[in-house]
């Protein structure tokens, strides 16, 4: 490992690389969304819901009075959102018939929708504003009032930071480790170590305590950093987290070492060790997507992904805390998949060797 | 020249020959497209078709019925509980069981009647908060249309102020309408930058690159003959998760298949271009991979597919400008879902153009100072 530099580029560069990715530049949050405001013709009540966005700390609207120009920007993509106020906007209101036109730039579903959402509630404050003052604007009869367990201040560095540690784990552990055996497969220098004395298990176990090794500084670097630089909370026990991390990078490590003895060849086991580990813990993981609205099929294809158990624990270990009837069956299911990779790579190897 | 055309086209015969007579990555080129398209079609999307709720109705009462009817009958919310404590609701969004508690106060239907604001209360599992503010955004909508039923049944003023929204390009806010022709760029990016790095570095270690080198072949002409097969096989893997786009997910393409190609086209130049030049700067086929990975990564995460980039910090924003992804998502999504033209996407053009120009000479220059 020492006379390639490569390898310690992935893993040192790679995590630090991601931490500030993450933690700086990734976010799902809605703020300063560039928005036209269009403004057919003031009148107090108009300016008023248009000051409305002027103040939200998610828009930053730009006025405009004719629709036209607004739609330039719309298809210039300079601006997200238009809000259309109408001529006679005020007229309308007062008989209690009034329309606020939204309309939204689709082309990012996910963005859009919440966008809606900010712009919606933006405007339902000034009418619940103008109520208050006494004019007549009714809203209800229900009203809701929502909670956000575990991570109040809705920021998505919340939980995208956490799953930075499953991806760094899975890169380090499945992806570096299938690419550098494959490598010793392929040049035969794993054969020439195999006529030693040294038992197969042991040259395993030497070969592959680097990379554990190197898995762990990369998470203890997430963990700082969580901490110490985005300010996540950890609510679990740092004890668990420990323990439930070096069983991840277990299973990962038995399955870069099942896939390079298997293909033995540099570039399948690294194509192999992208496709079913760094993508599935990226997509199938529910660490971004929602598994429970993935098709059937899917929801069962990610029960066999051990990505999916430590995002679960990840995340609830960060912000809800030690809840044992999650923690208990995931450690176990990660510690069956451990026992179950790392059996097969030294049956597999031993087979080959013969 | 035609002699040049002549050698090229004899290099890319020779180079796709290498890549496909082997049947195991004849397959891993065509394969993981394919399957990713198909999985992550149907695994990345923000929407949500089932959300397992809670209920903790303290009021039991016909318009609390009615109210929760509205969930059932959305078939977007699974009832998984109806709790009677409030200490029950803690175990069930801690355990994962319920996405969202909804909990109705006692007074709820009394409330309505004698018209004061009768409120409901969403407790919801943040630990996605997207997940969870997507779900919360369900439940006004549903409370909206409960709302507006309950004002019409019962003759009170409707709303004086309403809003209207809808979205362009995406009628039904479908995430898969921005990932599925997003993917159309990221799938053929990752294998023809990893396929062009590996292709080079493959040959100098196994000793075959200097008896290319010492056939009367110009450096620039290798280039071309080893740019030209990955780009080929780029094209290839795009039309596949194309075609896939528009007969399995029936994703309506808006725009015209000349720009999009052409688009396709400068943005492999440019993929290809920096796999070259990783291939020049590493010395054997781990490093080219290693440093390929080490490149695609935050080409990938800044690319705006999974996170909007207007999000991001603007330091960061300006360095998504060198990012060749960036460009191409951008342009294939305007191109398949708004149907921009030439001219509306030349701003994209312009700076993979720009990429693969800087990068492609600058792997000739970097073999030729190695070859002296």
């Amino acid at each position: 490992m020492r006379r390639d530099p490569s390898s310690i580029a992935i893993g040192i560069l790679l995590p630090v690389m991601l931490v500030l990715l993450f933690g700086y530049g990734l976010s799902l949050d809605v703020k300063n969304v560039p928005v036209a405001i269009v403004l057919e013709a003031p009148s107090p009540e108009a300016t008023e819901l248009a000051a409305g966005f002027e103040l939200s700390p998610y828009f930053r609207p730009r006025t405009m009075t004719a629709m036209p120009e607004a739609l330039n920007l719309m298809t210039s993509r300079q601006v997200d959102a238009i809000v259309r106020i109408r001529p006679d906007f005020a007229r309308q209101l007062a008989l209690g018939n009034a329309e606020v036109e939204i309309v939204l730039h689709g082309s990012d579903a996910n963005y859009a929708r919440l966008v809606q959402a900010y712009a919606e509630g933006a405007i339902g404050q000034w009418t619940q504003q103008r109520q208050a003052e006494g004019h007549s604007g009714i809203t209800g009869p229900v009203r809701i009032e929502s909670r956000l367990w575990f991570n109040e201040a809705n920021n998505s560095r919340y939980f995208l930071v956490p799953g930075l540690i499953v991806l760094v784990m899975t890169l380090i552990g499945a992806f570096l480790t299938a690419l550098v055996m494959a490598r010793e497969w392929e040049r035969g220098t794993l054969e020439s170590l195999f006529v030693t004395p040294v038992r197969v298990s042991e040259i395993m176990i030497g070969k592959t305590v680097p990379y554990f090794a190197l898995g762990l500084t990369g998470l203890v670097l997430c963990l700082l950093s969580a901490k110490f630089l985005f300010d996540v909370p950890f609510r679990g026990s740092v004890i668990v987290l420990a323990l439930v991390s070096m069983l991840y990078l277990l299973v990962s490590l038995g399955l870069g070492l099942l896939i390079s003895s298997v293909v033995k060849n540099q570039f399948v086991a690294s194509q192999i060790a992208v496709l079913t580990t760094f993508l599935p813990a990226l997509m199938l993981s529910g660490f971004l997507f929602d598994i429970r609205s993935m098709p059937v099929f899917l929801r069962w294809l990610t029960q066999l992904m051990p990505a999916r158990y430590y995002v679960e624990l990840l995340q609830t270990l960060f912000l809800a805390g030690n809840v044992w009837t999650l923690i208990v069956p995931d450690t176990a299911v990660l510690a069956a998949m451990a026992a179950l990779f790392l059996w097969r790579a030294g049956s597999i190897t031993r087979k080959r060797l013969e | 020249m035609m002699q040049v055309i002549l050698r090229i086209l004899a290099l890319t015969r020779k180079e796709l020959l290498a890549v496909l007579k082997d049947p195991r990555s004849r397959l891993s080129l065509l394969m993981p497209p394919l399957m990713q398209c198909l999985i992550y079609g149907y695994a990345a999307t923000y929407d949500l078709n089932n959300v397992p709720y809670a209920v903790l109705d303290r009021d039991h009462s016909i318009s609390s019925y009615a109210l929760l009817a509205k969930f059932d009958g959305s078939g977007v919310f699974k009832r998984v509980a109806d709790l009677v404590r409030q200490e029950d609701v803690a175990r069930l969004i801690n355990d994962h069981s319920a996405l969202l508690v909804i909990e109705i106060e006692r007074e709820f239907e009394r409330k309505l009647v004698s018209g004061q604001p009768a409120v409901v209360q969403v407790i919801a599992d943040g630990r996605n908060s997207n997940t969870a503010a997507t779900a919360t955004g369900y439940v006004n909508t549903l409370v909206e249309s409960f709302n507006t039923d309950w004002r019409a049944a019962h003759g009170a003023d409707p709303v004086p102020l309403r809003i209207v929204s809808r979205a362009w390009y995406n009628p039904n806010f479908e995430t898969r309408w921005h990932m599925i022709p997003g993917m159309i760029a990221t799938l053929t990016m990752l294998q023809t930058m990893m396929l062009t790095a590996l292709s080079v570095a493959r040959e100098r270690e196994q000793g075959t690159f200097d008896q290319l080198l010492v056939t009367p072949y110009s450096s620039s002409e290798i280039m071309a003959g080893k740019a030209l097969p990955s780009m080929l096989i780029g094209l290839a893997q795009a039309t596949l998760v194309l075609l896939v786009a528009q007969l399995w997910f029936h994703i309506p393409f808006a725009g015209s298949y000349v720009t999009l190609y052409l688009g396709l086209g400068t943005f492999l130049i440019a993929a290809v271009g920096i796999g070259l030049l990783l291939s020049a700067v590493s010395a054997t086929m781990q490093q080219a991979m290693l440093y390929t990975f080490v490149v695609l990564m935050p080409f990938m995460l800044l690319s705006g597919l999974t996170t909007p980039i207007s999000n991001m910090p603007e330091s960061l924003q300006y360095l998504t400008l060198v990012n060749p992804l960036r460009h191409a998502i951008t342009l294939v999504q305007r191109v398949y879902l708004e149907g921009a033209p030439l001219a509306v996407v030349m701003p994209y053009i312009i700076p993979l153009l720009l990429i693969g120009a800087v990068t492609l000479s600058a792997a000739t220059v970097l073999f030729r100072y190695r070859l002296n």
